[in-house]
């Protein structure tokens, strides 16, 4: 393998760990600021008990959100270097906006909801918590602001004389028709996830909790999980809505993406969608479609069943070539068309649990029935490997681009991957991929661990109470209510 | 001043707030085998950096992210020369977050030791390799026509650049000695001063052989002014130790700090990235720079945000302002290694 190959798995492990901890980040914050709010405002000790409860679970993941996003700060210099040249002046002020703005105001008032407790007035912590939360969500539109510019470029022009991309309109850039689909598309992702991951936990320790003497364990988390069920509804709501805009933006904007998605090979008028293709999909021709639905492509693409026409992989081949010069312009045709089904497939597993999860709670149920305990841990994985199949399919479907030329923009903004690695030997990209593969890898499992720990553990008896911690000695200084 | 120097002048001080900051707490985690005789002791030297720490560490993400916005070419050639050494620094940094944040999730002896040696590892690390890579700078590199950094790393460990290394450990070790000492009470601050006090006349060598070396080779005229501020400061510091007057030693430190990184921006400029191969493929902040719109977007966005985030991070202070004792640490409420439940 050359450096390329090297670096392009290196950034698609890289980001895909990130992103495995990120979403339960983005949506967990607002959900713990939920709870922590239901405990100031009615003053029940149980909504307390749930806030430590999750927020211990929250703050051992972020650990490795925080770990694993450091690096990608850097990695766009260290081995995409050709990139950062061309698109510097666009693609960095994103990426210090997200600094500067939101990673300095999630980490510091984090800072202060975890170790305020007690010490800050009851409305100012629950004030930290929620500051956080927007934070994290604010970091997530500049970086997905600054990922849109790669896949649609907008609000820049090309300057021939130092032959870069110049930012030519900060607000055309932050308000790109991608970002402002891809944004709430990923936020109602990360939603999805925080809530199908606390009422799977919540869901299991209802019918676990029962056999605990005091059944206090499934009265304490029944609210909890029938929130969280509501989530994973609205987020699911918007989930569709949002992926169907952003699906037409890119049957318009980058249909090479769309039409390798179908694994449609040649232009159709009115083709059919496709839901099960065997074939080795190392060429187009080697793809033979088993299921297809009639109508719902024409309707994914524009917003009606018939009367569509749709450009085929073969056609779009061509097409790049005589426009760009000669070159392969097809992504992975197995792995988009697959990434695609399992991104929509796997976030069943989510509606799956809400649906059982509201029927065997309703009326003031809780659940007793075993296979509830046991779908609701099954289904907790789901949204991350859906979230993870989304984000393959975005990145790899726009290869070999590292910037997808926009149809209508400025022409000369684009470039391939090839032109925008930097140029290093492969042992040296081959040390960095094996040093950060193994030790993610390392903590990822300790990270598994120590969630399953907790999870199993339940809700700490130390935090039965919302009262301030006692000093060991009467006459002594009052401890910390925590410490690390 | 123009638009470029006065990026170059926010890059300087995203990075002195950064080595301001994060060297004391570089300082508390090199100094675990030295303050840490027992665990409570361990738990006491975290927690002075508890609340604070991840915030400090912002300063290099958003470093990072202006260096990009603003130097793209500064940003491009310097992460992709230094390439190993930045990788080492991510590698001790990832190691920090984790060990630091899990820490006390496990109520384990060999748990904790393995975490202590992430901290350690990731304060150490960090703190001699920053201080090789910004000598480097200082010093020039090897950048070819195509503004590609061709040294190797052999060529990255010359004596000034270890020099540079060493100054930046002790600097912080230091640092975070002094902060120690600001932020407890008891034995922890006794030995503190005991630690910092046995610091300060190898600081003083170092310190001083490295700023007077940076400034007859690569200085100006008028950054004597910042070599007189980092050796008088240091003075400073000697004396307040001695007189066991704490805040006003970290004052002293970290003018010092400021002072010998601000001399290492001010022997750069106008260059950012120096070539030792010819003159003419150095890196300057005239042909490394964004264009001027992105230089004016970026600096309305940073006149209002800086002054907020100095504010709240200032009230972060402020609030964790108590010092703490061997008595204030709650016991661990960590999960036992190995039991089911």
């Amino acid at each position: 393998m050359d450096a390329l190959d090297i670096s392009r798995w290196q950034f698609g492990i890289t980001t895909v760990y990130h992103f495995i901890f990120v979403p339960l980040t983005i949506g967990l914050a607002p959900l713990i600021a939920v709870m922590q709010t239901a405990w100031v405002v009615t003053g029940k000790d149980h909504w307390y008990r749930l806030t430590k409860f999750f927020g211990k679970l929250f703050l051992i993941n972020f650990a490795l959100g925080v770990a694993t996003g450091i690096v990608q700060e850097f990695q766009f210099g260290m081995n995409w270097s050709e990139y950062s040249r061309f698109v510097g002046d666009v693609f960095g002020a994103p990426l210090a906006l997200e600094g500067l703005v939101a990673f300095f105001l999630e980490s510091t008032f984090l800072g202060l909801w975890i170790f305020g407790w007690h010490r800050l007035p009851k409305l100012v912590h629950l004030a930290t918590i929620w500051l956080v939360a927007i934070g994290v969500n604010a970091s997530a539109y500049f970086i997905i602001a600054a990922n849109s510019f790669m896949q649609h470029p907008v609000g820049a022009r090309y300057n021939p004389e130092t032959g870069r991309a110049e930012l030519t309109s900060i607000w055309e850039l932050l308000t790109n028709n991608t970002a402002l689909a891809a944004f709430p598309h990923a936020v109602a992702g990360a939603f999805l996830t925080a809530g199908t991951f606390v009422a799977g936990v919540a869901g299991w320790w209802m019918v676990r909790g029962l056999k605990h003497p005091d059944g206090e364990g499934a009265t304490m988390f029944r609210p909890v999980a029938r929130l969280a069920m509501g989530v994973i509804v609205v987020a699911g709501g918007a989930l569709i809505y949002t992926g169907d805009v952003q699906g037409k933006l890119m049957f318009e904007q980058q249909p090479m993406k769309m039409a390798s998605a179908e694994s449609l090979c040649h232009s159709e008028t009115d083709p059919n969608f496709s839901v099960l293709t065997v074939g080795t999909h190392n060429n187009c021709d080697s793809v033979t479609h088993l299921i297809e639905v009639p109508g719902v492509l024409s309707w994914l693409a524009e917003g009606k069943f018939s009367g569509v026409d749709l450009k085929g992989v073969n056609e779009l081949q061509q097409e790049y070539s005589e426009k760009y010069g000669p070159g392969d312009y097809r992504p992975n045709l197995f792995v988009t068309y697959w990434s695609f089904r399992m991104m929509i497939g796997l976030s069943a597993g989510s509606f799956l649990l809400a649906l059982a999860g509201l029927w065997v709670t309703r009326g003031g149920r809780v659940p007793h029935q075993r296979w509830f305990g046991w779908l609701s841990l099954a289904a907790i994985p789901t949204p991350f490997l859906a979230n993870s199949a989304g984000w393959v399919f975005t990145e790899m479907g726009r290869q070999p681009w590292v910037v997808a030329p926009n149809p209508t923009g400025v022409d000369q903004i684009r470039l391939t991957v090839s032109q925008g690695v930097s140029g290093h030997s492969s042992a040296t990209v081959i040390a960095s991929l094996v040093t950060f593969t193994v030790i993610y890898a390392g903590l990822a499992v300790v990270w598994f661990t120590l969630i399953k720990r907790y999870v199993a553990a339940g809700p700490s008896e130390h935090d039965k109470h919302p009262g301030a911690p006692e000093p060991a000695d009467p006459d002594g200084p009052k401890q910390l209510s925590f410490a690390y | 001043m123009g638009i470029q120097e006065a990026w170059f002048v926010v890059i300087a001080v995203l990075f002195l707030g950064y080595f301001v900051l994060e060297g004391f707490d570089f300082g508390v985690g090199m100094l675990f085998p030295v303050l840490g005789r027992t665990d409570t002791r361990r738990r006491v030297l975290l927690n002075t950096i508890g609340p604070v720490w991840d915030g400090n560490e912002v300063w290099l993400i958003t470093a990072g992210g202006a260096l990009f916005a603003a130097f793209p070419e500064w940003y491009a050639t310097m992460f992709a020369g230094f390439y190993l050494p930045l990788l080492l620094i991510l590698v001790a940094l990832i190691l920090r977050v984790c060990a630091i944040e899990w820490r006390g999730k496990i109520d384990d002896p060999t748990w904790r030791r393995r975490c202590d040696l992430g901290i350690m590892i990731g304060s150490w690390v960090p703190a001699i390799v920053w201080g090789v890579a910004f000598a480097n700078l200082v010093r020039g590199v090897a950048i070819d026509a195509d503004k590609q950094m061709t040294s190797s790393l052999f060529d990255l460990f010359g004596p000034y650049a270890l020099l540079g290394g060493m100054t930046f450990a002790l600097a912080f070790a230091l640092h975070g000695a002094v902060f120690i000492a600001l932020k407890t009470s008891g034995e922890v601050h006794a030995d503190a001063m005991k630690v910092a006090q046995r610091l300060t006349l190898p600081t003083l060598a170092v310190i001083g052989v490295f700023v007077i070396w940076t400034q007859t080779a690569y200085g100006k005229t008028w950054t004597w002014a910042l070599v007189a501020a980092v050796l008088a400061a240091l003075l400073g510091v000697i004396a307040t130790i001695r007189a066991n007057r704490e805040g006003w030693a970290f004052t002293f430190n970290a003018i010092v700090i400021l002072g010998f990184i601000g001399l290492l921006f001010a022997s750069l400029f106008p260059n950012v990235m120096p070539s030792t191969t010819a003159a003419e493929y150095g890196l300057t902040i005239y042909n490394a720079s964004s264009s001027p719109y992105t230089l004016k977007v970026m600096s309305w966005a940073a006149a209002f945000s800086a002054p907020v985030v100095l504010l709240y991070q200032g009230w972060t202070y402020w609030v964790f302002r108590q010092r703490i004792s061997t008595e204030q640490i709650p016991p661990s409420i960590g999960l036992k290694l190995g039991s089911g439940k």
